[in-house]
């Protein structure tokens, strides 16, 4: 199972679209999308505006591979759950978000094993069909790196 | 750090408001949560769904809003006034973004510390939220090495 995020606050059309073109193709791809507040209708993929955490996460638990944008919310849950993740960054020239981080996340975090950057809608094609080549990244904690909780803990305790 | 024996049982823990927008943000604030072991928190955020993340804690939910929407943004402020107003914490902390903006300068007024915990989104300079808090924050945290020597703030370890 495929499963496409893209985060609750903006649509991401250009990377729905580009899946369900792509599983029109590939009718024996499992496919599942959940598309923010989008008026798109995708054709080929069963697809949701929305999830309750609940859910997200036993769509996480359950897929084989995430395509999502490079939100660190969809980033980090990949890695939370051991999941191979394929990101496209939004741009804000399109519209698709306020600046352009996304960008910048996908470079930085792009050379992590488990993580997989498409630059655009061609991109994500081509690496939709070689997703078998696509290495489940080591699970991470559930938890920050010590260094930043200690840090974080000492300012609370007032003994940094 | 306060000794723990029977003989200070009186002493009351540190009340944390911990305070993050929803998506990422808030998976980030999540990951922040063991550094909060010893403390009484208050969870803010966005979506009341998130409460399925912090069953046994208390939490609250503000109006979604982001810079762009003055109206929904002082409705925002307005509820995050009342929620620090009442709650009265000794720390605040955020991983941003517009509910951790307002909940620190209003924390500041009634003397709590403050920590700014820029979002590992931000992986090329400190968000605009993060340089606006700045002059405000006790401490404001990057997640990235490279951007802490380009703006002089501190990093101290990541999310991840």
């Amino acid at each position: 199972m495929i499963f496409v995020t893209v985060g609750y606050q903006m649509a991401f059309d250009r990377l729905v679209d580009a899946v369900d073109l792509w599983a029109a193709a590939h009718p024996q791809a499992e496919i599942f999308a959940q598309i923010g507040p989008s008026e798109l209708r995708p054709k080929n993929i069963p697809f949701t505006a929305f999830m309750e955490p609940v859910e997200f996460t036993r769509r996480v638990e359950e897929c084989s591979v995430l395509v999502a944008h490079a939100g660190m919310g969809s980033i980090l849950t990949a890695l939370q759950y051991g999941k191979p993740i394929l990101v496209m960054p939004r741009h804000a020239a399109k519209g698709e978000t306020r600046n352009d981080h996304q960008i910048a996340t996908a470079q930085q975090l792009g050379e992590r094993p488990g993580i997989e950057v498409a630059v655009d809608e061609r991109e994500i094609a081509d690496k939709l069909d070689r997703l078998s080549n696509l290495s489940a990244p080591p699970k991470i904690s559930n938890t920050a790196s010590p260094e930043l909780v200690a840090r974080l803990k000492s300012f609370i305790d007032g003994t940094d | 750090m306060t000794e723990t024996n029977s003989t200070e049982e009186t002493t009351p823990p540190t009340k944390v408001l911990a305070i993050a927008s929803g998506g990422g943000h808030w998976v980030q604030l999540m990951r922040l949560r063991p550094a909060f072991a010893d403390a009484k928190v208050t969870f803010v955020t966005v979506r009341p769904t998130y409460r399925s993340d912090v069953p046994d804690e208390d939490f609250r939910v503000v109006p979604d809003a982001t810079r762009w929407n003055k109206v929904k943004l002082l409705m925002m402020a307005a509820k995050i006034f009342w929620i620090v107003a009442t709650v009265r914490p000794d720390v605040v902390v955020s991983t941003g973004a517009a509910p951790g903006y307002f909940a620190i300068r209003f924390g500041k007024w009634i003397g709590a510390r403050t920590c700014w915990i820029d979002s590992i989104a931000n992986a090329e300079e400190l968000s605009l939220s993060g340089e606006q808090i700045r002059p405000h924050a006790s401490l404001v945290l990057t997640q990235w090495p490279h951007v802490g020597e380009k703006s002089g703030v501190e990093f101290a370890g990541s999310v991840l």
